[in-house]
Protein backbone atom coordinates (compact mmCIF):
# COMPACT_ATOMS: atom_id res chain seq x y z
CA UNK A 1 0.00 0.00 0.00
CA UNK A 2 1.48 3.20 -1.01
CA UNK A 3 -0.11 6.25 1.01
CA UNK A 4 -0.61 9.61 -1.21
CA UNK A 5 1.15 13.08 -0.74
CA UNK A 6 -2.68 13.86 0.30
CA UNK A 7 -2.58 11.10 3.05
CA UNK A 8 0.33 12.31 4.50
CA UNK A 9 -0.44 16.10 4.29
CA UNK A 10 -3.60 14.77 5.96
CA UNK A 11 -2.11 12.97 9.12
CA UNK A 12 0.82 15.42 9.45
CA UNK A 13 -2.31 18.05 10.07
CA UNK A 14 -4.06 15.57 12.15
CA UNK A 15 -0.96 15.38 13.98
CA UNK A 16 -0.43 19.05 14.33
CA UNK A 17 2.70 19.02 12.64
CA UNK A 18 4.66 20.82 10.35
CA UNK A 19 6.29 19.51 7.10
CA UNK A 20 8.32 20.98 5.17
CA UNK A 21 8.11 19.63 1.61
CA UNK A 22 11.14 17.69 1.13
CA UNK A 23 9.78 15.93 4.47
CA UNK A 24 6.93 14.52 2.93
CA UNK A 25 8.06 12.28 0.42
CA UNK A 26 10.22 10.39 3.01
CA UNK A 27 7.22 9.69 5.55
CA UNK A 28 5.52 8.94 2.39
CA UNK A 29 7.62 6.22 1.38
CA UNK A 30 8.34 5.01 5.75
CA UNK A 31 4.42 5.43 6.50
CA UNK A 32 3.98 3.11 3.54
CA UNK A 33 6.16 0.79 4.24
CA UNK A 34 5.13 0.40 8.25
CA UNK A 35 1.89 -0.08 7.50
CA UNK A 36 2.45 -2.85 4.68
CA UNK A 37 4.85 -4.18 7.41
CA UNK A 38 2.22 -4.54 10.53
CA UNK A 39 -0.24 -5.60 7.63
CA UNK A 40 1.08 -9.10 8.51
CA UNK A 41 -1.15 -8.93 11.79
CA UNK A 42 -4.14 -9.28 8.64
CA UNK A 43 -3.27 -13.44 8.25
CA UNK A 44 -3.50 -13.91 12.19
CA UNK A 45 -6.79 -15.25 13.18
CA UNK A 46 -8.06 -13.29 15.86
CA UNK A 47 -12.28 -14.16 15.63
CA UNK A 48 -13.16 -14.65 19.74
CA UNK A 49 -9.87 -12.97 20.86
CA UNK A 50 -10.24 -10.13 23.36
CA UNK A 51 -8.08 -7.09 22.77
CA UNK A 52 -5.36 -6.54 25.89
CA UNK A 53 -6.38 -3.69 27.62
CA UNK A 54 -4.00 -4.10 30.10
CA UNK A 55 -0.41 -5.45 30.42
CA UNK A 56 -1.12 -7.59 33.36
CA UNK A 57 -3.74 -9.89 32.97
CA UNK A 58 -6.89 -9.55 35.39
CA UNK A 59 -6.09 -6.48 37.11
CA UNK A 60 -7.66 -3.26 36.00
CA UNK A 61 -6.66 0.45 36.93
CA UNK A 62 -6.90 1.69 40.31
CA UNK A 63 -10.15 3.90 41.73
CA UNK A 64 -9.46 6.92 44.35
CA UNK A 65 -12.10 8.56 46.10
CA UNK A 66 -12.99 11.86 43.98
CA UNK A 67 -12.24 14.51 45.93
CA UNK A 68 -9.94 16.98 45.07
CA UNK A 69 -5.80 16.41 46.21
CA UNK A 70 -3.71 18.62 43.54
CA UNK A 71 -2.99 21.52 45.32
CA UNK A 72 -1.92 25.26 43.24
CA UNK A 73 1.62 24.90 41.84
CA UNK A 74 1.47 27.42 39.19
CA UNK A 75 4.36 29.54 40.33
CA UNK A 76 6.38 26.69 40.16
CA UNK A 77 5.12 25.60 36.81
CA UNK A 78 4.96 28.87 34.68
CA UNK A 79 9.28 29.23 34.14
CA UNK A 80 8.77 26.23 32.07
CA UNK A 81 6.58 28.12 29.55
CA UNK A 82 7.34 30.08 26.73
CA UNK A 83 5.27 32.93 27.56
CA UNK A 84 3.18 33.78 30.33
CA UNK A 85 1.72 37.39 32.17
CA UNK A 86 0.44 37.84 35.13
CA UNK A 87 -0.31 34.38 35.98
CA UNK A 88 -1.88 33.52 32.75
CA UNK A 89 -0.57 31.26 29.61
CA UNK A 90 -0.37 33.28 26.27
CA UNK A 91 -1.13 32.12 23.51
CA UNK A 92 -1.34 33.69 20.10
CA UNK A 93 -5.53 35.10 19.55
CA UNK A 94 -7.97 32.66 19.10
CA UNK A 95 -11.06 34.25 18.85
CA UNK A 96 -11.16 37.47 16.27
CA UNK B 1 43.85 8.80 39.91
CA UNK B 2 42.47 5.31 41.76
CA UNK B 3 40.96 2.19 41.00
CA UNK B 4 37.54 2.15 42.77
CA UNK B 5 35.61 2.26 39.01
CA UNK B 6 36.89 -1.42 38.81
CA UNK B 7 33.96 -2.32 41.62
CA UNK B 8 31.52 -3.07 41.60
CA UNK B 9 28.37 -1.17 43.20
CA UNK B 10 27.82 -3.73 46.24
CA UNK B 11 31.39 -3.66 46.95
CA UNK B 12 31.79 0.64 46.98
CA UNK B 13 28.25 0.51 48.80
CA UNK B 14 30.33 -1.66 51.74
CA UNK B 15 33.38 0.02 51.18
CA UNK B 16 31.61 3.57 52.09
CA UNK B 17 30.01 2.27 55.02
CA UNK B 18 33.59 0.59 56.64
CA UNK B 19 34.98 3.90 55.35
CA UNK B 20 37.32 1.90 53.32
CA UNK B 21 37.40 5.43 51.38
CA UNK B 22 35.09 8.80 51.17
CA UNK B 23 32.05 9.05 48.75
CA UNK B 24 33.83 12.45 48.12
CA UNK B 25 37.00 10.60 46.60
CA UNK B 26 34.57 7.88 45.16
CA UNK B 27 32.51 10.84 43.45
CA UNK B 28 35.42 12.26 42.34
CA UNK B 29 36.92 9.29 40.67
CA UNK B 30 33.94 9.01 38.67
CA UNK B 31 33.50 12.54 37.76
CA UNK B 32 36.90 12.89 36.07
CA UNK B 33 36.13 9.56 34.17
CA UNK B 34 32.92 11.33 33.02
CA UNK B 35 34.51 14.53 32.05
CA UNK B 36 37.33 12.81 30.51
CA UNK B 37 35.19 10.70 28.27
CA UNK B 38 32.78 12.73 27.09
CA UNK B 39 33.91 13.75 23.78
CA UNK B 40 34.94 10.14 22.45
CA UNK B 41 31.28 8.11 23.65
CA UNK B 42 29.32 11.01 24.47
CA UNK B 43 27.24 9.00 27.52
CA UNK B 44 25.98 12.43 29.02
CA UNK B 45 23.70 15.39 28.60
CA UNK B 46 24.42 16.83 31.71
CA UNK B 47 27.13 16.73 34.21
CA UNK B 48 25.93 17.73 38.05
CA UNK B 49 29.56 17.97 39.46
CA UNK B 50 29.07 20.58 41.84
CA UNK B 51 25.69 18.91 43.44
CA UNK B 52 27.35 15.47 43.34
CA UNK B 53 30.42 16.77 45.17
CA UNK B 54 28.20 18.93 47.89
CA UNK B 55 25.88 15.49 48.60
CA UNK B 56 29.46 13.32 48.73
CA UNK B 57 30.10 16.15 51.57
CA UNK B 58 27.01 15.25 53.39
CA UNK B 59 26.97 11.40 53.16
CA UNK B 60 31.09 10.98 54.21
CA UNK B 61 29.23 13.05 57.42
CA UNK B 62 26.14 10.85 57.78
CA UNK B 63 28.65 7.81 57.19
CA UNK B 64 30.76 9.32 59.84
CA UNK B 65 28.51 8.89 62.61
CA UNK B 66 27.51 5.27 61.80
CA UNK B 67 24.06 6.47 59.79
CA UNK B 68 23.20 6.29 56.36
CA UNK B 69 20.84 4.05 54.10
CA UNK B 70 21.59 1.27 51.82
CA UNK B 71 23.21 2.89 48.94
CA UNK B 72 24.36 6.13 51.09
CA UNK B 73 27.60 7.72 49.29
CA UNK B 74 27.43 5.75 46.10
CA UNK B 75 27.22 7.54 42.58
CA UNK B 76 24.90 6.43 39.71
CA UNK B 77 23.44 8.26 36.93
CA UNK B 78 20.44 8.81 35.73
CA UNK B 79 18.81 8.21 32.12
CA UNK B 80 17.30 12.15 31.05
CA UNK B 81 13.80 10.27 30.99
CA UNK B 82 13.57 10.97 34.63
CA UNK B 83 12.42 14.34 35.79
CA UNK B 84 14.98 15.57 38.03
CA UNK B 85 13.73 19.06 40.03
CA UNK B 86 16.54 21.46 39.56
CA UNK B 87 18.26 19.98 36.99
CA UNK B 88 17.66 19.95 33.59
CA UNK B 89 15.65 16.94 31.87
CA UNK B 90 15.54 16.86 28.02
CA UNK B 91 14.42 13.25 26.78
CA UNK B 92 17.42 13.29 24.43
CA UNK B 93 14.87 15.98 22.51
CA UNK B 94 14.69 19.65 21.33
CA UNK B 95 11.53 19.90 22.32
CA UNK B 96 12.70 19.97 26.05
CA UNK B 97 16.26 21.58 25.50
CA UNK B 98 14.93 23.94 28.23
CA UNK B 99 13.02 22.17 30.54
CA UNK B 100 13.75 21.91 34.46
CA UNK B 101 11.06 19.95 36.25
CA UNK B 102 9.20 21.04 38.71
CA UNK B 103 9.74 17.58 40.96
CA UNK B 104 11.26 14.24 40.67
CA UNK B 105 10.55 11.52 39.36
CA UNK B 106 9.50 8.76 41.91
CA UNK B 107 12.59 6.52 40.78
CA UNK B 108 14.97 9.55 41.35
CA UNK B 109 13.44 10.38 45.35
CA UNK B 110 13.86 6.70 45.87
CA UNK B 111 17.35 6.01 44.74
CA UNK B 112 18.25 9.78 46.82
CA UNK B 113 16.59 8.54 49.43
CA UNK B 114 18.48 5.03 49.83
CA UNK B 115 21.37 7.29 49.57
CA UNK B 116 22.63 6.94 46.16
CA UNK B 117 24.24 10.51 44.42
CA UNK B 118 23.45 11.80 41.29
CA UNK B 119 26.55 12.42 39.05
CA UNK B 120 24.46 13.40 35.88
CA UNK B 121 21.65 12.71 33.37
CA UNK B 122 22.57 10.68 30.56
CA UNK B 123 22.10 10.53 26.76
CA UNK B 124 19.20 8.76 25.02
CA UNK B 125 17.11 8.68 21.57
CA UNK B 126 15.38 11.23 21.36
CA UNK B 127 11.74 10.17 23.76
CA UNK B 128 13.26 6.70 23.79
CA UNK B 129 12.20 6.09 20.35
CA UNK B 130 14.93 4.32 19.01
CA UNK B 131 17.70 0.92 19.14
CA UNK B 132 20.51 2.71 18.43
CA UNK B 133 20.63 6.32 20.21
CA UNK B 134 21.43 7.56 16.77
CA UNK B 135 18.10 9.92 17.09
CA UNK B 136 19.54 11.68 20.15
CA UNK B 137 18.89 16.10 20.14
CA UNK B 138 22.22 16.01 21.42
CA UNK B 139 24.26 13.72 19.02
CA UNK B 140 24.91 9.33 18.51
CA UNK B 141 26.32 7.91 21.56
CA UNK B 142 29.36 5.77 20.95
CA UNK B 143 29.62 2.45 22.58
CA UNK B 144 33.23 2.30 24.15
CA UNK B 145 33.90 -1.28 22.94
CA UNK B 146 34.58 -0.05 19.45
CA UNK B 147 33.94 4.05 18.47
CA UNK B 148 32.74 3.40 15.34
CA UNK B 149 29.72 1.03 17.03
CA UNK B 150 26.21 2.32 18.39
CA UNK B 151 25.70 1.47 22.02
CA UNK B 152 22.10 0.56 21.05
CA UNK B 153 19.15 2.03 22.52
CA UNK B 154 16.80 3.77 23.88
CA UNK B 155 18.70 3.66 27.07
CA UNK B 156 22.28 4.43 25.11
CA UNK B 157 24.42 6.41 27.33
CA UNK B 158 23.24 4.85 30.14
CA UNK B 159 24.68 1.67 28.95
CA UNK B 160 27.91 3.13 27.66
CA UNK B 161 28.95 5.03 31.08
CA UNK B 162 28.54 1.49 32.98
CA UNK B 163 30.23 -0.67 30.46
CA UNK B 164 33.09 2.20 30.17
CA UNK B 165 32.56 2.39 33.85
CA UNK B 166 31.96 6.15 34.24
CA UNK B 167 29.27 5.35 36.68
CA UNK B 168 28.87 1.93 38.96
CA UNK B 169 25.20 1.68 38.12
CA UNK B 170 22.34 3.68 35.75
CA UNK B 171 18.75 3.81 35.51
CA UNK B 172 17.06 2.64 32.38
CA UNK B 173 13.81 2.39 30.97
CA UNK B 174 12.56 -0.37 28.47
CA UNK B 175 9.78 0.05 26.08
CA UNK B 176 10.24 -2.42 23.32
CA UNK B 177 14.35 -3.41 24.79
CA UNK B 178 15.36 -0.15 25.71
CA UNK B 179 17.44 -1.79 28.88
CA UNK B 180 17.88 -5.16 27.57
CA UNK B 181 19.43 -4.04 23.74
CA UNK B 182 21.54 -1.85 24.82
CA UNK B 183 22.58 -4.02 28.03
CA UNK B 184 23.85 -6.92 25.27
CA UNK B 185 25.30 -4.68 23.07
CA UNK B 186 27.58 -2.97 25.60
CA UNK B 187 28.56 -6.38 27.82
CA UNK B 188 26.51 -5.17 31.33
CA UNK B 189 23.59 -6.37 32.87
CA UNK B 190 20.06 -4.80 32.50
CA UNK B 191 16.44 -5.45 33.91
CA UNK B 192 13.15 -4.92 32.69
CA UNK B 193 11.01 -5.46 35.82
CA UNK B 194 7.17 -6.40 35.47
CA UNK B 195 4.91 -3.70 34.78
CA UNK B 196 4.01 -1.86 37.35
CA UNK B 197 6.62 -2.81 39.78
CA UNK B 198 8.73 0.38 39.30
CA UNK B 199 6.46 3.68 39.35
CA UNK B 200 6.30 5.78 35.91
CA UNK B 201 5.76 8.95 37.75
CA UNK B 202 7.96 11.86 36.45
CA UNK B 203 9.06 9.32 34.28
CA UNK B 204 8.40 11.01 30.36
CA UNK B 205 5.70 8.56 29.20
CA UNK B 206 6.55 7.28 25.39
CA UNK B 207 3.96 4.59 25.10
CA UNK B 208 2.35 3.81 28.41
CA UNK B 209 1.16 0.58 28.27
CA UNK B 210 4.76 -1.08 27.81
CA UNK B 211 7.24 1.63 29.27
CA UNK B 212 9.19 0.11 32.25
CA UNK B 213 12.07 1.53 34.13
CA UNK B 214 14.65 -0.37 35.18
CA UNK B 215 18.46 -0.33 35.59
CA UNK B 216 21.79 -1.24 34.11
CA UNK B 217 24.29 -2.37 36.24
CA UNK B 218 27.67 -4.42 36.08
CA UNK B 219 26.14 -7.36 37.43
CA UNK B 220 23.24 -8.95 38.51
CA UNK B 221 23.76 -8.71 42.29
CA UNK B 222 24.05 -4.90 41.69
CA UNK B 223 21.22 -4.82 39.89
CA UNK B 224 19.24 -6.66 42.58
CA UNK B 225 20.71 -4.14 44.76
CA UNK B 226 19.28 -1.16 42.91
CA UNK B 227 16.02 -2.27 41.55
CA UNK B 228 15.35 -3.45 45.63
CA UNK B 229 15.45 0.11 46.29
CA UNK B 230 13.76 1.88 43.37
CA UNK B 231 10.72 -0.77 43.04
CA UNK B 232 7.48 -0.07 45.02
CA UNK B 233 4.12 0.49 44.74
CA UNK B 234 3.33 5.01 43.96
CA UNK B 235 0.34 6.20 44.49
CA UNK B 236 1.02 8.93 41.64
CA UNK B 237 1.53 5.87 39.42
CA UNK B 238 -2.28 4.78 38.12
CA UNK B 239 -0.97 1.37 36.61
CA UNK B 240 1.65 0.81 39.99
CA UNK B 241 1.12 -2.70 41.50
CA UNK B 242 0.77 -2.61 45.71
CA UNK B 243 2.62 -6.19 46.08
CA UNK B 244 5.34 -6.15 48.51
CA UNK B 245 9.24 -6.39 47.09
CA UNK B 246 11.18 -8.56 48.01
CA UNK B 247 14.52 -8.28 48.83
CA UNK B 248 15.95 -9.52 45.90
CA UNK B 249 19.64 -9.40 47.22
CA UNK B 250 19.15 -12.32 50.39
CA UNK B 251 17.56 -14.13 47.41
CA UNK B 252 20.33 -14.06 44.68
CA UNK B 253 22.11 -17.47 45.44
CA UNK B 254 19.27 -19.78 44.97
CA UNK B 255 20.30 -23.21 44.00
CA UNK B 256 19.18 -23.84 40.06
CA UNK B 257 19.17 -27.68 40.39
CA UNK B 258 15.78 -28.88 39.16
CA UNK B 259 15.56 -25.16 37.25
CA UNK B 260 13.43 -25.47 34.27
CA UNK B 261 14.49 -23.73 31.06
CA UNK B 262 12.34 -23.28 28.33
CA UNK B 263 14.55 -22.11 24.78
CA UNK B 264 12.36 -19.79 22.55
CA UNK B 265 12.33 -21.69 19.53
CA UNK B 266 11.24 -18.47 17.68
CA UNK B 267 14.53 -16.72 18.95
CA UNK B 268 16.55 -18.98 17.56
CA UNK B 269 15.54 -18.30 13.45
CA UNK B 270 17.23 -17.41 10.81
CA UNK B 271 17.99 -13.45 11.81
CA UNK B 272 20.28 -14.90 14.60
CA UNK B 273 24.07 -14.49 14.05
CA UNK B 274 25.22 -17.64 14.04
CA UNK B 275 28.72 -16.60 16.05
CA UNK B 276 25.33 -14.92 18.53
CA UNK B 277 23.96 -18.04 18.84
CA UNK B 278 26.92 -20.10 19.73
CA UNK B 279 27.57 -17.91 23.00
CA UNK B 280 23.92 -18.21 23.89
CA UNK B 281 24.19 -22.12 23.48
CA UNK B 282 27.58 -22.15 25.52
CA UNK B 283 25.80 -20.11 28.16
CA UNK B 284 22.83 -22.63 28.30
CA UNK B 285 25.44 -25.59 28.64
CA UNK B 286 26.49 -23.59 31.88
CA UNK B 287 23.32 -23.52 33.01
CA UNK B 288 23.00 -27.20 32.48
CA UNK B 289 25.98 -28.18 34.30
CA UNK B 290 24.67 -26.64 37.19
CA UNK B 291 21.38 -29.01 37.16
CA UNK B 292 19.02 -26.99 35.26
CA UNK B 293 17.10 -28.62 32.48
CA UNK B 294 16.86 -27.34 29.14
CA UNK B 295 13.20 -27.88 26.91
CA UNK B 296 12.90 -26.02 23.93
CA UNK B 297 9.03 -24.38 23.41
CA UNK B 298 7.44 -22.85 20.88
CA UNK B 299 5.49 -19.38 21.21
CA UNK B 300 3.99 -19.83 17.64
CA UNK B 301 2.05 -15.53 17.72
CA UNK B 302 5.30 -14.21 18.97
CA UNK B 303 6.99 -13.42 15.51
CA UNK B 304 4.25 -11.55 15.54
CA UNK B 305 5.62 -9.08 18.42
CA UNK B 306 7.11 -6.52 16.19
CA UNK B 307 4.13 -5.88 14.22
CA UNK B 308 2.24 -5.70 17.38
CA UNK B 309 4.36 -3.22 18.94
CA UNK B 310 4.44 -0.91 15.65
CA UNK B 311 1.20 -0.74 16.11
CA UNK B 312 0.78 0.11 20.02
CA UNK B 313 3.31 1.78 20.82
CA UNK B 314 2.85 4.36 18.14
CA UNK B 315 -0.30 4.95 19.27
CA UNK B 316 0.38 5.85 22.40
CA UNK B 317 3.05 7.83 21.47
CA UNK B 318 0.84 10.33 19.19
CA UNK B 319 -1.71 10.45 22.39
CA UNK B 320 1.31 11.04 24.63
CA UNK B 321 2.94 13.21 22.88
CA UNK B 322 0.25 15.31 22.37
CA UNK B 323 1.09 17.54 25.44
CA UNK B 324 3.54 19.39 23.74
CA UNK B 325 1.75 21.74 22.32
CA UNK B 326 4.52 25.25 22.95
CA UNK B 327 2.02 26.52 25.57
CA UNK B 328 3.11 25.01 29.23
CA UNK B 329 6.44 24.42 28.48
CA UNK B 330 8.77 23.27 25.83
CA UNK B 331 9.72 24.51 22.33
CA UNK B 332 7.33 26.81 21.26
CA UNK B 333 7.93 28.60 17.64
CA UNK B 334 8.87 31.88 16.88
CA UNK B 335 6.15 34.82 15.05
CA UNK B 336 3.24 32.52 14.97
CA UNK B 337 0.42 33.75 12.97
CA UNK B 338 -2.49 31.87 14.94
CA UNK B 339 -2.80 28.94 17.41
CA UNK B 340 -2.73 26.30 15.08
CA UNK B 341 0.42 27.49 13.19
CA UNK B 342 1.58 27.82 16.76
CA UNK B 343 1.11 24.38 17.31
CA UNK B 344 2.34 23.00 13.86
CA UNK B 345 5.59 24.77 13.76
CA UNK B 346 6.34 24.51 17.34
CA UNK B 347 6.05 20.61 16.95
CA UNK B 348 7.55 20.68 13.42
CA UNK B 349 10.42 22.38 14.94
CA UNK B 350 10.74 20.62 18.33
CA UNK B 351 10.24 16.85 17.18
CA UNK B 352 13.16 14.69 15.50
CA UNK B 353 12.43 12.90 12.53
CA UNK B 354 12.07 9.46 14.11
CA UNK B 355 9.49 11.06 16.80
CA UNK B 356 7.51 12.40 13.93
CA UNK B 357 7.37 9.28 12.19
CA UNK B 358 5.89 7.42 15.02
CA UNK B 359 3.49 10.02 16.15
CA UNK B 360 2.19 10.12 12.45
CA UNK B 361 2.41 6.28 12.22
CA UNK B 362 0.21 6.70 15.42
CA UNK B 363 -2.46 9.20 14.45
CA UNK B 364 -2.78 6.80 11.04
CA UNK B 365 -3.58 3.88 12.90
CA UNK B 366 -5.99 5.68 15.24
CA UNK B 367 -7.07 7.82 12.77
CA UNK B 368 -11.39 6.96 11.74
CA UNK B 369 -12.14 4.11 9.58
CA UNK B 370 -8.74 2.45 10.70
CA UNK B 371 -8.84 2.00 14.59
CA UNK B 372 -10.80 -1.72 14.33
CA UNK B 373 -8.37 -2.50 11.26
CA UNK B 374 -5.02 -1.70 13.50
CA UNK B 375 -5.37 -0.41 16.79
CA UNK B 376 -8.15 -3.28 17.79
CA UNK B 377 -6.59 -5.83 15.55
CA UNK B 378 -3.02 -5.24 17.58
CA UNK B 379 -3.97 -5.83 20.63
CA UNK B 380 -6.01 -8.95 19.90
CA UNK B 381 -2.74 -10.21 19.03
CA UNK B 382 -1.32 -8.97 21.68
CA UNK B 383 -3.84 -11.55 24.26
CA UNK B 384 -2.23 -14.19 21.92
CA UNK B 385 1.28 -13.58 22.29
CA UNK B 386 0.51 -13.01 26.24
CA UNK B 387 -1.29 -16.12 26.21
CA UNK B 388 1.78 -18.18 24.74
CA UNK B 389 4.11 -17.01 27.57
CA UNK B 390 1.56 -18.09 30.06
CA UNK B 391 1.25 -21.38 28.39
CA UNK B 392 5.27 -21.44 28.30
CA UNK B 393 5.35 -20.95 32.13
CA UNK B 394 2.71 -23.74 33.08
CA UNK B 395 5.81 -25.96 32.47
CA UNK B 396 8.93 -23.84 32.77
CA UNK B 397 10.40 -21.97 34.91
CA UNK B 398 12.20 -19.40 33.22
CA UNK B 399 12.76 -18.82 29.15
CA UNK B 400 15.82 -18.19 27.42
CA UNK B 401 16.95 -16.74 24.48
CA UNK B 402 19.93 -14.51 22.51
CA UNK B 403 18.65 -10.36 23.60
CA UNK B 404 19.63 -9.20 20.15
CA UNK B 405 20.27 -10.82 16.26
CA UNK B 406 23.68 -9.75 15.97
CA UNK B 407 26.48 -7.77 17.98
CA UNK B 408 26.71 -4.11 18.13
CA UNK B 409 26.53 -2.15 14.15
CA UNK B 410 27.74 0.39 13.12
CA UNK B 411 26.60 4.01 13.29
CA UNK B 412 24.72 4.88 10.57
CA UNK B 413 24.33 1.41 8.85
CA UNK B 414 20.84 1.16 9.84
CA UNK B 415 19.34 4.89 9.96
CA UNK B 416 18.11 4.92 6.35
CA UNK B 417 15.55 2.10 6.78
CA UNK B 418 13.04 1.94 9.58
CA UNK B 419 11.92 -1.77 9.57
CA UNK B 420 15.47 -2.66 9.53
CA UNK B 421 16.47 -1.01 12.84
CA UNK B 422 12.32 -1.73 13.78
CA UNK B 423 13.93 -5.74 13.95
CA UNK B 424 16.37 -5.23 16.04
CA UNK B 425 14.01 -5.56 19.12
CA UNK B 426 12.95 -8.40 17.63
CA UNK B 427 13.81 -11.11 21.10
CA UNK B 428 13.04 -8.43 23.66
CA UNK B 429 9.40 -6.64 22.70
CA UNK B 430 7.70 -9.59 23.36
CA UNK B 431 8.24 -9.32 27.36
CA UNK B 432 7.12 -5.78 26.72
CA UNK B 433 3.90 -6.88 25.40
CA UNK B 434 2.92 -9.22 27.94
CA UNK B 435 4.45 -7.21 31.20
CA UNK B 436 6.77 -9.85 31.86
CA UNK B 437 10.38 -9.48 33.83
CA UNK B 438 13.18 -9.76 31.57
CA UNK B 439 17.19 -9.66 31.91
CA UNK B 440 20.20 -9.59 29.59
CA UNK B 441 23.09 -10.49 31.07
CA UNK B 442 26.90 -11.04 28.65
CA UNK B 443 27.43 -14.67 27.61
CA UNK B 444 30.28 -14.09 25.99
CA UNK B 445 31.86 -12.12 22.99
CA UNK B 446 32.49 -12.26 18.62
CA UNK B 447 35.18 -10.75 17.15
CA UNK B 448 35.64 -8.33 20.06
CA UNK B 449 31.63 -7.70 20.86
CA UNK B 450 29.65 -8.17 23.77
CA UNK B 451 26.54 -10.93 23.44
CA UNK B 452 23.83 -11.36 25.66
CA UNK B 453 21.38 -13.54 26.97
CA UNK B 454 18.05 -13.08 27.99
CA UNK B 455 16.01 -14.73 30.44
CA UNK B 456 12.43 -13.60 31.12
CA UNK B 457 9.95 -15.21 33.46
CA UNK B 458 6.74 -14.69 34.89
CA UNK B 459 4.74 -11.64 36.62
CA UNK B 460 6.86 -10.65 39.21
CA UNK B 461 9.38 -13.16 39.39
CA UNK B 462 12.31 -10.60 39.47
CA UNK B 463 13.56 -12.02 42.24
CA UNK B 464 14.31 -15.81 40.57
CA UNK B 465 15.26 -13.75 36.84
CA UNK B 466 18.25 -11.97 39.35
CA UNK B 467 19.54 -15.32 40.74
CA UNK B 468 19.34 -17.28 37.59
CA UNK B 469 21.42 -14.67 36.19
CA UNK B 470 23.37 -14.04 39.30
CA UNK B 471 24.17 -17.79 38.58
CA UNK B 472 25.69 -17.00 35.25
CA UNK B 473 27.77 -14.25 36.74
CA UNK B 474 29.38 -16.84 39.35
CA UNK B 475 30.58 -19.22 37.00
CA UNK B 476 31.78 -17.21 34.03
CA UNK B 477 33.76 -13.85 33.97
CA UNK B 478 32.13 -12.23 30.92
CA UNK B 479 30.30 -9.38 32.85
CA UNK B 480 33.65 -8.18 34.48
CA UNK B 481 35.41 -7.55 31.29
CA UNK B 482 35.53 -3.82 30.55
CA UNK B 483 36.63 -2.60 27.00
CA UNK B 484 40.01 -1.36 26.44
CA UNK B 485 40.94 2.11 27.31
CA UNK B 486 38.44 1.97 30.46
CA UNK B 487 40.13 -0.82 32.44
Amino acid sequence: MTLTREQIASIAALARLELTAAEIPVYQESLSRIIDFVGALDACDTANVTPMAHPLPGLSQRLRPDVVTEEDHREQYQPNAPLTAAGLYLVPKVIE
Amino acid sequence: MGDLHRRTLTELAEGLRRRAFSSVELVGEFLARIERSQAALNAFISVTREQALAAAREADRVLATGGGGPLTGVPIAHKDIFCTAGVRTTCGSRMLDGFVSPYDATVVAKLRGAGAIMLGKTNMDEFAMGSSNETSYYGPVRNPWNLQLVPGGSSGGSAAAVAARLVPAATATDTGGSIRQPAALCGITGIKPTYGRVSRYGMIAFASSLDQGGVLTASAADAALLLREMAGFDANDSTSVDTPVPDYVATLEQPLTGLKIGLLREFFDQGLDRDCERCVREALGVYEGMGAQLTEVSLPHLPLSVPVYYVVAPAECSSNLARYDGVRFGHRCRNSRDVNDMYRRSRGEGFGAEVKRRIMTGTYVLSAGYYDAYYLKAQRVRSLINADFIRAFASVDVLMGPTTPTAAFAIGAKTADPITMYLNDIYTIGANLAGLPAVSVPCGFVAGLPVGLQIVGPHFSEARVLSVAHALQRATDWHTRVPQGYS
